[in-house]
């Protein structure tokens, strides 16, 4: 640090060495991410660190402005990597001012399209950082009308294809979260159609002609696939008029299907994570996702794969799985219960979430056999484990996959004869357990669905614990958990039902009429109304 | 015959309020061109009414919109010019009327005025309600997003590669049409009732940042100069660029540069030393204003010359009247008091440096039509001469060794010495009536011809013989006068002028008549009818920089009696450099205007 204020090569080549220890830390441990869950390594920030905190940035940030072009150039870079997904750094540099100009200016200078590519590509990516980490609004216009299009502009195909990999990468950091970013990307400069020349190395031209170019074009060809993947997936991963255009783009689906077998890990996770993105387009789902089967190849992805491409995939397949997706069926068929109940079992979170999620889904509205099938796959042991989990989204999603099993009821009698005895043991755990309002609602309503079958009701009225539960949450201070319970009770003493009066009679020696009618006066209209119907029923 | 039922009218904007005429900044040449631009109709359908006044323009009545001929363009007062290199315009959409069918796009002249822009041959749009491109086709191709109210919509045609871009609020969508013709008009098509759009051609900042653009293609050219191929002849390469070099030292006499460059790069000079020396010679007495003696000592070493060239005596001879004017030619400065310094106070060796820097950008203001020699480098610096010679004096050499009050006067070889007289400035004033009359006899008054075919091998800037000379001149004589104000020299000067007005009559009869002679003849008697020639509507001759042209012709004939290039091949290849940039704006090729002969001259 301290030679830094020496000869100008000093200078330089103490930048490249400070880029270099941050740079062999990044590249490893964070790479893309757009996932819920970090994948940061525990040493990644720590040089990044060491540097800043020895007053790096300060020493660094005059040679910018600095008279040897080399010099500006290795500052730059060193900022580049130091910046890179370490907010510290880059709500630091905001504030920086070098000669009476701020840093984010200088970045701005130094991406005006007359200077040297590689100049104007570690600006954009410096700007990025700093934008990503929320030290400069993402409708800033040096994000809008600098960072952006300059980043597009490096995807040019005049561009180099390394630049055109990292201006891509770069571009799909910048707009993964901001749907406003996202929009304009994909307006500026056909990115969309430019994006489609990623996937045309090595050039048919190229094997021909010339042995050096058709091996510099084999070199890149996998990392322009993947960069492009990443971008497509950035770009489509909110908006849907914006997913349309993807996948109207010339053989779109074909070059995913064939990105989900290729031998690289790189492209297939880029390809899984751009599937993933248009996967959320509802009328994707119905159309261009069936015409290609894309479940096959994204089934075949989920064998054997390492868990970074496993969550993004099953969290793909969850999409797939939606009761209005005509994939479900063949994925079905093809033995996606028991894939997904193995997932529960991951020690991965993120695998466990897509697991029961993915399964949550496949019972919606599903036939009898599906929902046999997914009890006797899961287990009830694994069914408590999960119920257990200190994950209230692996919680959560097992709630709505038992609601899910308990609907309908034909369904709800025969999963209560068969599991009824394990079910009630675990509604009772959860209601006594300290749990959030939204999974006690969830569990209630579990309940009611309960009370809703013919031979199943019976499991309730003979559990005087839990019907004691359902009283208290009627008079609970949550208007969510009230109305809950107010279906079980509504479900139980319904008039047409046999054995209708028999209920009715317990339940209102437990008070709960009395609880009715003060319900009945409540100010909030539903509850009023559901207890006004409920009295009826009394009456008739 | 069905015409359009669409009424436009162009509406006032406040700011056009200001001035009708709208001038835009043609955005091509980093706003040295100004391109008056402003939206403009040639509709005249019975039914189509349209004023235009400004810039903003507004689909009111009667406007149906159901069909293609309900629509009605207007484009912009003058065509997009080649030279510009990139041109760039945005309009804004104020409303989007009922349905915001708007077009905004280019056409050529000609093209049907009642349809939007993009319809038809030579007319190409981008249209709002689908945001479709059309290249003169009723179809359109997806391009670009919709536009409607509240968006500004840019067009930026790139007449290098002859392409065209759009920008929505700032972000460029890519490029919409290729191989576009020349001479096309920014256009703007309506269809609905109550669309508005204001078009701005520069007048306000544009949304899109245009400079960054063209700071791309300003750099894109130049690095394509710098690396053009230039055939694996590398040797022969260096060779002629050697060469180059070395002619040119020579032509202009630097004499010991050259034989120091011809020793370093090992290469050999044609002309011998000697004809080298005298040619500085005569130079130098041509830019001190001594021309008499500088006709005398061509006539001496190079007999035959002048009598082979009556065209250059001539100029020559007109020259030594403006100078005997002055008080410089050595015919009148020996009837002075004051007698210039010994030549060898003049620096030893010419440190000429040729300025083609402000030659150049003469040639840029210049229109096609005036006649400058097609090879050679013009040079008018007529309006830098008189604010020159403050700065000149303030700075004199302090190696003069004379001291401008008691000089002695060294040589001289005028014969009438002798007629030293005294006299008083009102019989200065008689005498230059009286030549004025003889003047009028011969040229009648208000005949001024503008052309000029002088021909110039480059041009000299001598600011320290100009210093010396003007330093010693301004200090003993503040107020300049005729002839030094001396009575003897006044009239050897207009006895001068009489002898020129007899060669000048001789050379008509044998030549023919001569509009240059005559009017160079005009221009210099002129002086003598204004009391002070030096603030005279043709005082500008007697500025040194004159001497500057004379000389180069002088010294091109000299070069070229020698069987020698006339002009040497550096100053040739700048002047063809600086011709094919107008050839090129001529036919079109707009990456003229980012390669200029100016950048690489320092």
């Amino acid at each position: 640090m301290a030679l830094l204020s020496r000869s100008r090569y000093t200078q330089e080549y103490i930048c490249q060495i400070f880029s270099h220890c941050c740079k062999l830390q990044h590249w490893h441990s964070c790479g893309f991410k757009s996932l819920p869950q970090p994948l940061l390594c525990a040493n990644g920030p720590d040089h990044q660190t060491i540097l800043f905190n020895h007053g790096a940035v300060q020493s660094i940030a005059h040679l910018l402005v600095s008279a040897s072009y080399k010099v500006r150039m290795q500052a730059l870079k060193c900022f580049s990597v130091l910046a890179f997904e370490n907010p510290q750094v880059s709500m630091t540099l905001v504030n920086v001012s070098v000669d009476g100009e701020l840093l984010p200016q200088i970045f701005v200078k130094m991406l005006q399209r007359d200077k040297p590519i590689e100049m104007q590509l570690t600006s954009a990516k410096c700007l990025t950082s700093m934008c990503r980490a929320g030290a400069i609004r993402t409708d800033d216009p040096c994000i809008v009308l600098k960072t952006l299009p300059c980043l597009v502009r490096m995807c040019s195909k005049e561009r180099l294809l390394e630049e055109r990999v990292e201006g891509a990468e770069t571009l799909a950091y910048l707009i993964e979260t901001d749907v406003e970013l996202q929009r304009i990307a994909s307006i500026t400069d056909h990115l969309i159609v430019m994006l489609a020349d990623y996937f045309k190395y090595p050039s048919s031209v190229s094997a021909i002609t010339d042995i050096k170019r058709l091996d510099h074009d084999l070199k890149h060809a996998h990392e322009l696939r993947q960069a492009a993947f990443k971008l497509y997936a950035s770009l489509g991963a909110n908006d849907e008029d914006i997913r349309k255009k993807i996948i109207e783009t010339e053989n779109m689906m074909d070059r995913i299907v064939n990105g989900l077998s290729e031998s690289s890990i790189k492209v297939r996770l880029a390809a899984v994570r751009c599937l993933h993105s248009l996967s959320r387009s509802v009328q994707q789902l119905r159309t261009s996702f069936q015409d290609h089967a894309v479940w096959k190849p994204l089934m075949k992805v989920l064998q054997n794969a390492p868990n970074e491409i496993l969550v993004v995939a099953s969290s793909t397949l969850c999409n797939l799985l939606l009761e209005f997706s005509p994939s479900k069926e063949p994925i079905l068929e093809s033995g996606a219960i028991e894939l997904l109940c193995s997932l529960t079992q991951s020690e991965n979170l993120a695998l466990r979430v897509n697991g029961i999620w993915a399964l949550m889904n496949m019972a919606f509205q599903a036939e009898q056999k599906i929902k046999s099938d997914i009890l006797r796959g899961l287990s009830t042991e694994q069914l408590f484990q999960l119920l257990s989990d200190s994950d209230v989204n692996v919680l959560m999603k097992t709630l709505g996959l038992l609601r899910n099993l308990l609907s309908t009821r034909p369904h709800i009698d025969h999963i209560m004869s068969t599991h009824g005895k394990q079910i009630m043991q675990a509604v009772t755990l959860i209601l006594e357990g300290e749990h959030n309002i939204e999974v006690k609602e969830q569990t209630l309503c579990i309940l009611a669905n309960i009370a809703d079958g013919t031979t199943a009701k019976e499991l309730i009225m003979t559990n005087d614990d839990i019907l004691q539960k359902i009283k208290y949450y009627m008079s609970h201070s949550n208007a969510k958990l009230q109305l809950a319970a107010m279906f079980c009770i509504s479900n139980l003493i319904w008039n047409e039902e046999e054995g209708s009066q028999e209920r009715q009679d317990k339940l209102r020696d437990m008070g709960i009429v009395d609880i009715l009618h003060k319900l009945s006066q409540s100010s909030d209209p539903n509850l009023c109304d559901k207890a006004k119907t409920a009295l009826q029923q009394y009456l008739a | 015959m069905s015409f359009p039922s669409c009424v436009i009218i162009f509406v006032f904007c406040l700011c056009t309020l200001v001035g009708l005429q709208i001038t835009s900044v043609g955005r091509g040449r980093g706003g040295t061109d100004s391109l008056s631009q402003k939206l403009h109709s040639e509709n005249k359908g019975k039914t189509t009414e349209l004023v235009v006044q400004g810039l903003s323009l507004v689909a009111v009545q009667g406007c149906h919109g159901k069909n293609h001929k309900d629509a009605a363009s207007v484009r912009a007062t003058h065509p997009i010019p080649a030279a510009c290199g990139i041109y760039y315009f945005e309009v804004k959409i104020v409303s989007k009327g009922r349905d915001g069918y708007m077009g905004i796009g280019l056409s050529a002249q000609g093209v049907n005025m009642n349809r939007l822009p993009g319809w038809d041959k030579h007319s190409y749009g981008y249209h709002g309600d689908d945001g479709h491109s059309f290249c003169s086709s009723g179809t359109g191709q997806p391009y670009g997003p919709t536009f409607t109210t509240g968006d500004v919509i840019g067009c930026c045609v790139n007449l290098i590669n002859n392409t065209c871009f759009y920008t929505k609020n700032g972000h460029s969508l890519g490029i919409a049409f290729t191989d576009l013709p020349s001479n096309l008009y920014p256009t703007v098509g309506l269809q609905t009732p109550g669309e508005i759009v204001d078009a701005n051609f520069g007048q306000q900042p544009f949304v899109f940042d245009i400079e960054d653009y063209m700071r791309e293609w300003r750099a894109k050219i130049q690095s394509t100069i710098k690396r053009f191929p230039i055939g694996d002849r590398l040797g022969e390469w260096q060779a002629m660029l050697q060469n180059m070099v070395s002619s040119y030292l020579v032509h202009h006499g630097y004499c010991s540069t050259a034989t120091a460059f011809a020793r370093v790069t090992d290469t050999t000079i044609q002309e011998e030393q000697t004809s080298i020396k005298n040619r500085q010679r005569i130079q130098k007495l041509v830019l001190a204003g001594r021309v008499g003696e500088a006709i005398e000592a061509t006539q001496q070493l190079y007999p035959g010359l002048l009598e082979h060239n009556p065209n250059l005596l001539f100029m020559l001879k007109c020259r030594q009247f403006v100078e005997m004017v002055n008080g410089t030619d050595s015919e009148v400065r020996c009837f002075s008091a004051r007698s210039p310094r010994s030549q060898d106070s003049y620096p030893g060796s010419p440190s000429l440096s040729p300025r083609h820097g402000s030659s150049n950008s003469h040639i840029h203001s210049t229109g096609a039509d005036s006649p400058t020699c097609s090879n050679g480098v013009m040079s008018t610096k007529s309006k830098q001469s008189h604010s020159k010679y403050p700065a000149l004096s303030s700075s004199s050499s302090s190696s003069s060794s004379s001291s401008p009050s008691s000089v002695n006067y060294s040589e001289s070889n005028s014969t009438d010495s002798t007629k030293s007289q005294q006299h008083s400035s009102t019989s200065n004033q008689e005498t230059s009536d009286s030549e004025m009359e003889m003047e009028a006899e011969h040229y009648p008054n208000g005949v001024l011809e503008n052309s000029s075919t002088r021909i110039m091998n480059g041009t000299y800037k001598h600011e320290e013989i100009l210093q010396t000379d003007e330093s010693s001149m301004e200090d003993s004589c503040p107020q300049r006068q005729l002839c030094g104000g001396n009575h003897a020299a006044t009239e050897r000067m207009i006895q001068f002028g009489r002898e020129l007005q007899i060669l000048s009559e001789q050379l008509c009869r044998e030549y023919g008549k001569n509009t240059v002679h005559k009017k160079m003849l005009q221009d210099a008697f002129s002086l003598l009818a204004y009391s002070d020639p030096w603030n005279c509507p043709v005082g500008q001759q007697l500025d040194p920089i004159q001497r500057e042209p004379v000389c180069a012709a002088l010294n091109s004939a000299i070069l070229e009696s020698q069987n020698l290039p006339k002009q040497p091949p550096l100053m040739l290849a700048l002047g063809q450099a600086s011709e094919c940039l107008r050839l090129m704006a001529r036919v079109g090729l707009g990456s003229c205007s980012f390669a200029r002969v100016d950048d690489y001259l320092h």
